[in-house]
């Protein structure tokens, strides 16, 4: 048929063009690495030859030692309670039959529809008022707020994905609203708990728009870049360490996409792409 | 709870303790970190400013000035037009990877799709960086070229102009677009074009005629997604936007820094919030006019 042929002749232009796409999508961020094993000061052709010096200027560096621990240990707390945010939140929205719970979950994917910048400056009025002030606290607040909507998203797709009969049967068979819960749909859920987990850490660990106003006397490694990004004999350290970051989150992110769709064939047979939509940019765009 | 509905489902015999338990995380996050949080920010735009928390006294003075200023316009209809093109640029080169994704990449979708939502979780503030270091006077592209015999003199033409900015930011929010479209396209029922390819249809009039309507939700969606963080960005603009492209964000990000008159800068985010909400409300009207299939 034509139709086929059109197909197949329109598949391979596209296809060159996604290649294309792609390229473009990845060469800037790939030039990090590229520049960092450079031994110059300046990131421009031609290079100058192999050196690890810029990874070497990363330890023992101590400002940036704490910055990292900082990021960690705000990207684990941020994670915990986005992750918990998450699936309470969505749990309530599928099974709690009432309208709060519903409302609850159309509001916690709003961030979506707030620039970062006044995302940031609201919670920097909030944590002021109640006294807490710029600081580790205020930071992880924000950052269970940014991570929200995917938290949200994730959970959500991954309880509709289980058979309803499932979670039924077990009311049925006795088992109490918190048994049910715990004992059924939390294992059958757990991977893509720990997906969402890692997805919100990652978003905090890289997050550098709300922190900038929430942040006290002790910087994340993304403030930390920033306050590098001005002197241009630092630019190399930074390059050493974005490549590192980028490494951890390629690792981080991809174990998380594999989890995600671990166990879903059992429960929702030929559904790949259902999960897929389930981005931190999806917009529940007809949910009300 | 009175929100139970009394009805023979298991649903009946929840136990207002697990409700409680199960709502409490989510309402304290959303009613205080979202609601009050913003309803704060409103409260604060209509108060002057005396250096305290919560301003003097209430004021309409910093719409008036927001209204009044030319400055703010200028920089308002550049952050509109940036993002605007942004947007633009996002949507119309991530169609053709989505409408591949969904009809032409079989059993390389998988891969695809991960490649393509990759970027997403890779830290926005590099991704910005990278384009530094390839825009700058001495940087990649300007070396690059010259290494070729293209150029012999280095330019700077290309850090610190709008054009950076636009750039910079459709590639910082590039993987934003194409999820939305792709499960736009994805969920065409495939009847659809079959239905226009019997009837007669052409390929490119089967696209024009069922395949584009029935993605707009989709593409909508993604304008959005990409719409809203480029219209408030204030890191790009100053990496490598330079004083030209000063954005409403960084307005806003100054008013709570360097200037110091937070009541102000609300003010600048309560009119940043309206614009979006007529960008919203727009986009549902459109979304509304080609008719959801959802």
């Amino acid at each position: 048929m034509s139709e086929g042929r059109h197909t197949q002749r329109g598949g391979g232009w596209l296809g060159a063009y996604v290649i294309a796409y792609l390229v473009f999508l990845y060469l800037p961020v790939l030039l990090i690495p590229l520049f960092s094993f450079n031994n110059s000061i300046q990131a421009a052709f031609p290079l100058q030859g192999f050196t690890l010096q810029w990874y070497a200027t990363l330890f023992g560096n101590s400002a940036l030692t704490s910055a990292l621990l900082n990021s960690l240990i705000i990207g684990v707390i941020a994670a915990t309670g986005a992750t918990l945010c998450g699936i309470t939140v969505s749990y309530m929205d599928l099974y709690g039959r009432s309208p709060l719970a519903a409302t609850i979950s159309a509001i916690a994917r709003l961030p979506i529809l707030i620039p970062g910048v006044i995302v940031g400056i609201s919670l920097l009025i909030l944590v002021n008022l109640i006294g807490l002030g710029p600081s580790r606290i205020a930071i992880v607040l924000g950052h269970i707020l940014v991570a929200l909507p995917t938290t949200v998203v994730i959970m959500r797709s991954r309880f509709a994905a289980i058979p309803k009969t499932i979670r039924e049967a077990a009311l049925d068979l006795g088992a109490s609203d918190w048994t049910t819960f715990r004992r059924v749909m939390l294992p059958l859920s757990l991977p893509a708990i720990v997906s969402a987990f890692m997805l919100a850490f990652l978003i905090s660990f890289d997050e550098f728009i709300v922190v900038f106003f929430l942040a006290g006397t002790e910087p994340t490694l993304p403030l930390y870049i920033w306050s590098q990004l001005r002197f241009p004999r630092s630019l190399p350290t930074v390059m050493a360490l974005g490549t590192t970051i980028l490494a951890v989150s390629f690792v981080i992110a991809a174990a998380a996409e594999i989890l995600r769709h671990r166990g879903l064939s059992a429960t929702a047979p030929a559904d790949p792409s259902q999960p897929k939509q389930t981005k931190r940019g999806e917009l529940q765009w007809h949910s009300t | 709870m009175s929100t139970i509905v009394a009805t023979p489902a298991p649903e009946a015999r929840s136990s207002s303790g697990f409700r409680f338990a199960m709502l409490l995380p989510g309402a304290l996050v959303t009613l205080l970190l979202i609601l009050f949080a913003l309803g704060l920010v409103l409260f604060l735009a209509f108060r002057t400013n005396d250096g305290s928390l919560l301003g003097a006294s209430f004021s309409l003075a910093n719409f008036v000035t927001v209204v009044s200023d030319p400055l703010y316009w200028t920089v308002t209809l550049r952050s509109l037009v940036i993002a605007a093109l942004v947007t633009l640029a996002t949507v119309v080169t991530a169609y053709p990877v989505a409408y591949y994704l969904a009809f032409h990449a079989g059993r390389r979708r998988g891969l695809l799709l991960f490649l393509v939502t990759l970027p997403f979780w890779t830290s926005y503030l590099l991704r910005v960086f990278a384009w530094k270091i390839v825009l700058a006077y001495n940087g990649v592209l300007n070396s690059a070229l010259i290494e070729s015999g293209i150029w012999s003199e280095p330019t700077l033409a290309f850090l610190n102009t709008p054009a950076a900015v636009v750039v910079t930011l459709a590639h910082a929010y590039a993987p934003f677009a194409i999820l939305p479209i792709y499960v736009a396209l994805d969920t065409i029922p495939k009847s659809l074009t079959e239905a226009a390819s019997d009837l007669g249809a052409r390929p490119f009039t089967s696209f024009r005629r069922v395949v584009l309507p029935n993605s707009m939700p989709g593409v909508l969606a993604a304008a959005l997604v990409v719409f809203v963080p480029t219209v408030g960005d204030y890191v790009t603009p100053a990496l490598v936007g330079g004083p030209a492209s000063t954005m409403i964000g960084t307005l806003i990000q100054a008013q709570f820094g360097k200037a110091n008159d937070w009541p102000f800068g609300a003010a600048l985010s309560v009119a940043v919030m309206l614009v979006i909400l007529c960008v919203v409300l727009v986009a549902r009207f459109a979304d509304s006019r080609f008719g959801s299939r959802t």
